[in-house]
Order: C-alpha cells, then structure tokens, then sequence
C-alpha cells in the first residue's frame, strides 16, 4: 500500500466520523424542533448550549466542582498511601504474594458499588461516604499492580546488584523501583480513573452535594436542558482528568 | 547421577524432618501452604469484625457476622426479597445476553475492516471513556424506573469492553494465516469459519469476562440509583431503619450472586481460551 492511498483512507475516515457527529447533531435537532419529542426528555441543542454558558459564566459549578473534586483527592490519597505501602510489605516475600494475593484479587472481583449502602448506613449522606467508596474501589488496582511491580522483578537483577555490594536503600532505589515503577504508574492510573467514576456514581445515588448530586437534583425538578449542560459539563472535567492522569503516566515511565 | 539428586535430597529432608521438634514441622507445613496463613487471615478478619461489632460499635450501625450468617434465613423470609432477587437476576442475565449479541456484532463488524476500524474506534474509545454515572438519570428518565432501565445501564456498561476485545482479537490474526486460506482458494465465508472464528474464541471469552464485570456494575449501580422491586430497594429500605443485620444479608446474598456469575465467565474463559497451548 503506498503512501497516497493511506492518506486518502485517513481523509476518508474522517470524513464519515465528521458525517457521524452532524447526522447526530441534526438527528437531535430534528427531534426536538419538528418532530414534537417532548422537551422535558430531550432538550433543543441550542437551549443545552445556553445553560452550558449560563453554569460557566454565572460560577454556579464551583461549589459543587469542589466537593467533588476533594473527595476525590482524599480518596485517591489515602488508597495510593494504603495501597502501595501494603503491596510493598507484601511483596517483600514470595510467601506473603502468594498467600494473599489471591484474596486480594478475589476480593476485587466482587463489585465494591454493593459496599455503598453500607458505608451510607456508617458514614452518611456527607462526604465522608463518598471517600470511603473511592478509596475501596482505587485500593485494589493499586495494591495489585504494586504486588506485580515489585514482586515480580527478574531475580537475576537482584542477585547481580547483591554480588556487586548494593545496599538495601540502593538496592530499591537503582533496581527495584525502576522496574517497579510503569506498572505501579498503571495501577494508579486505573485507580484513578475507578475512584472518579465512583465518587460520581455514588453522588449521583445518595449524597447532599456535589456534581452528581446536581445533575439527580435537575432531573428531580425535570430542569432536562440544564440536566445537560451538567452532564457535559461533568463529562469534560473527567475526560480532562483521564487525560492528564494518562499524560503523567506517560511521563513517569520515561 | 544427575537424575538421582532430587531423589537423594527428597529421602534426606525426609530424615531431617522426622528428627525436628513438631513447632518446627508446624512452620514448615506453614511455609508450604501459604493457603493456611490466607484462611487465617480471613478467620482473623471476621474475629475482628465480630469483636467490634459486639462491644465497640453501636448495633444501629453494625452487627456481628454470626448474627449476619443467622439473619440471612430472615432477609429470604423478608416479603418480595426472593422476587427482588428474581428480578435483579434477570436484569443482569438480559443485559449481559444483550451485550454479548450487539457487542459481538459490532466488534466483528468494526474490526474486521481496516477502514470501519480506523473510522470507528476513536468514537468507540470516546465513549467507552466517559463516566456513564453521570447519564444515569437520562437512563431512568427514558427507560422508567423499572427493570428496563437497569438493563439498558447494563447494557451500556457491559458492550464497550467486549466489543474492545473482540476488535483486538480480530486484529490480532496473523496476516500470513489470511493470506495463506485464501491463496489455497477459501471464500469469504471459509475465512470466517475456519480462521478468524477459532483465532477470536479466546478473547471471545475474554471479553464476556470483562462484559460481566461491566453489566454488574451498570446494573446494581442503576438499582441502588432507584428501584421499585428490585435489590435496591430493599438495600435503601434495609439503610433507613438502620437494620445492619439484614443489609449485611442482603449484600452478602448479592455478592455472592456476583462471585458465581464471574467465576462461570472466568471458567468458561480458561476451557475455551486453551485451544492454541494444547
């Protein structure tokens, strides 16, 4: 295949994904101009625009953006903490990796949402429910991939710095954590992006404040055109957050 | 003599072993079965749980897993759990049935052209990055409040990761193999049979195992969210009279619902992964 035709195919492809978003766009449009769809389930695209530039200009986002935004940084801060000091001390003995990552692993694969009530009944509506949840659900992506990162490392490097007189410390910092460290950056970045989810999910099914408490609060009051603007609005912050975490990642394995 | 080493050391640790204190024995067997010091762990856990629940922590908030183990009897005898347990059952088998089917078409369809997969992926990976909790509501508001909407979040958590899988399975198909069938004379349809079909079962399967874990998560999210007959329900109803017993039950009940259906996924992922080792 030479070059032109490659490059006629990319054209192409963009092409039809650019056709794809107007057929949308248009399709909505449509649907809500001239096909009588109620406006209470799919709002016009130019009232959605509207309340999306009165939520950003008025500043009504930035309490709500900040609650969230907190409980996601104290729940990520304190299951990265927990998780790597944990898949470290673990991952010390071959003995101790082979007794208890399994049940870490097992535990894992049960969907941690079903904790949420229960952290409701413990810690309330508050935030405080919320970090509970996002800590859970990021600790374990993060204990396992420290477990793998560190326990797994080819012995043979290890023996070589030992013969050659490396020092505990040196040994960590110059063998262990250089090949520990891309996947360990994996796990948090998994992490990451479960406690996000998470935290939003469980505003969204009980809580007092935050982004996913408001977008609820709109549809509650069937406010569907603001309900939107929030929805996009959320959306963005998140896509915005996977992408930096996935910049940093990038960045950390160098 | 080089065979005959393991076997000299096996007969001489064997002698050694006779000679040591049973302390030491019981330490070694330890250091074989590191599945001993994991039970351990667990009996351990649930006696801490149990020490906390009866004399530190406020029996509205918490209660003993004896008691739990007891209560679950109580939660079946609950009226409408069984059939909240029905319902929410349904709803995932449904949703994950459904993401399987659209999920494999739209995998196959997508992945085994070159131009529908470079047009198509991108908006593919764009969707399957957003945070569907925050469309929830958008779900409930077109699908109701009943079980439809929990399928249709199911759905929507569960065919992203299949359809990723099965893309990348597709494209992982040696050329050499295509190109082989069909410089021997395969048709479209023999192509498909005969080598894509048994190169895409192992992340078929794959797949399904990443598909469950998304369906069960999309629909006990969408239950907790709001639920007139199902789980949640009663996991809200079981909160606000702050009846840990029977919530702790009730979550046990659901847990293990959702241990079973990974563990036939994961199964069914180790049988029908293998063919290409054997």
């Amino acid at each position: 295949m030479n070059g032109r035709s490659t490059r006629r195919d990319r054209i192409a492809s963009r092409l039809v994904q650019l056709a794809f978003l107007v057929v949308l766009m248009t399709l909505w449009y449509l649907a809500t101009t001239k096909w009588g769809v109620s406006h209470l389930l799919l709002p016009n695209p130019a009232r959605v625009y509207d309340e999306l530039r009165d939520v950003l200009g008025s500043g009504e986002f930035v309490p709500d953006l900040k609650i969230t935004l907190t409980e996601l940084a104290v729940a990520f801060a304190l299951s990265s903490v927990g998780g790597i000091t944990l898949g470290y001390v673990l991952s010390r003995s071959q003995y101790l990796i082979r007794a208890f990552e399994p049940l870490l692993a097992g535990v894992y694969s049960i969907p941690i949402i079903l904790f949420l009530p229960l952290y409701v009944l413990f810690f309330g509506l508050g935030p405080a429910s919320k970090i509970a949840l996002g800590t859970t659900i990021s600790f374990f992506p993060i204990v396992l991939n420290t477990i793998a990162g560190f326990g797994y490392v080819d012995r043979i490097y290890v023996v070589a710095a030992r013969s050659m007189g490396a020092s505990d410390f040196q040994l960590f910092r110059w063998v262990l954590l250089p090949a520990a460290l891309p996947v360990i950056l994996t796990g948090l970045r998994m992490g990451f992006t479960v406690a996000l989810l998470s935290i939003l999910g469980s505003e969204t099914i009980a809580s007092l404040a935050g982004l996913g408490h408001r977008i609820v609060h709109l549809a509650e009051a069937m406010e569907t055109a603001r309900m939107f603007a929030y929805i996009a609005f959320a959306v963005a912050i998140a896509a915005s957050l996977n992408v930096i975490v996935t910049m940093l990642e990038a960045k950390g394995r160098r | 003599m080089m065979l005959d080493a393991p076997g000299t050391v096996a007969r001489m640790s064997g002698a050694a072993r006779r000679a040591e204190p049973p302390g030491r024995r019981l330490m070694r067997a330890l250091r074989r079965r590191p599945g001993i010091a994991r039970l351990g762990a667990i009996a351990a856990l649930f006696g801490l749980w149990e020490i906390a629940a009866r004399y530190w922590v406020d029996p509205m908030f918490l209660s003993p897993p004896s008691r739990v183990i007891g209560a679950i009897q109580t939660v079946f005898q609950t009226r409408g759990v069984p059939a909240a347990l029905q319902i929410t059952f349904w709803e995932l088998a449904v949703a994950f049935a459904l993401s399987v089917v659209i999920g494999l078409a739209v995998g196959l369809a997508v992945g085994l052209s070159r131009f529908s997969h470079r047009t198509f992926m991108p908006i593919i990976f764009l969707l399957y990055g957003t945070p569907q909790v925050t469309i929830l509501p958008l779900f409930i508001l077109y699908f109701g409040i009943g079980p439809a909407s929990k399928i249709a979040f199911g759905v929507s958590h569960g065919i992203f990761p299949i359809i990723v899988t099965i893309v990348a399975g597709v494209q992982n198909i040696k050329p050499i193999l295509m190109v082989s069938a069909r410089s021997m004379g395969a048709n479209r349809w023999q192509i498909f049979r005969w080598v894509i079909f048994p190169h895409m079962i192992p992340s078929f399967f794959a797949g399904m195992r990443l598909g469950m874990t998304g369906v069960l998560l999309g629909v006990l999210l969408a239950e907790l969210y709001v639920s007139t007959a199902g789980i949640g329900y009663f996991t809200t109803l079981f909160t606000q009279n702050f009846d840990p017993t029977k919530l702790l039950g009730l979550i046990s009940l659901l847990a293990a619902m959702a241990i079973v259906l990974n563990e036939f996924v994961r199964r069914a992922e180790v049988r029908f992964g293998r063919w290409r080792e054997a």
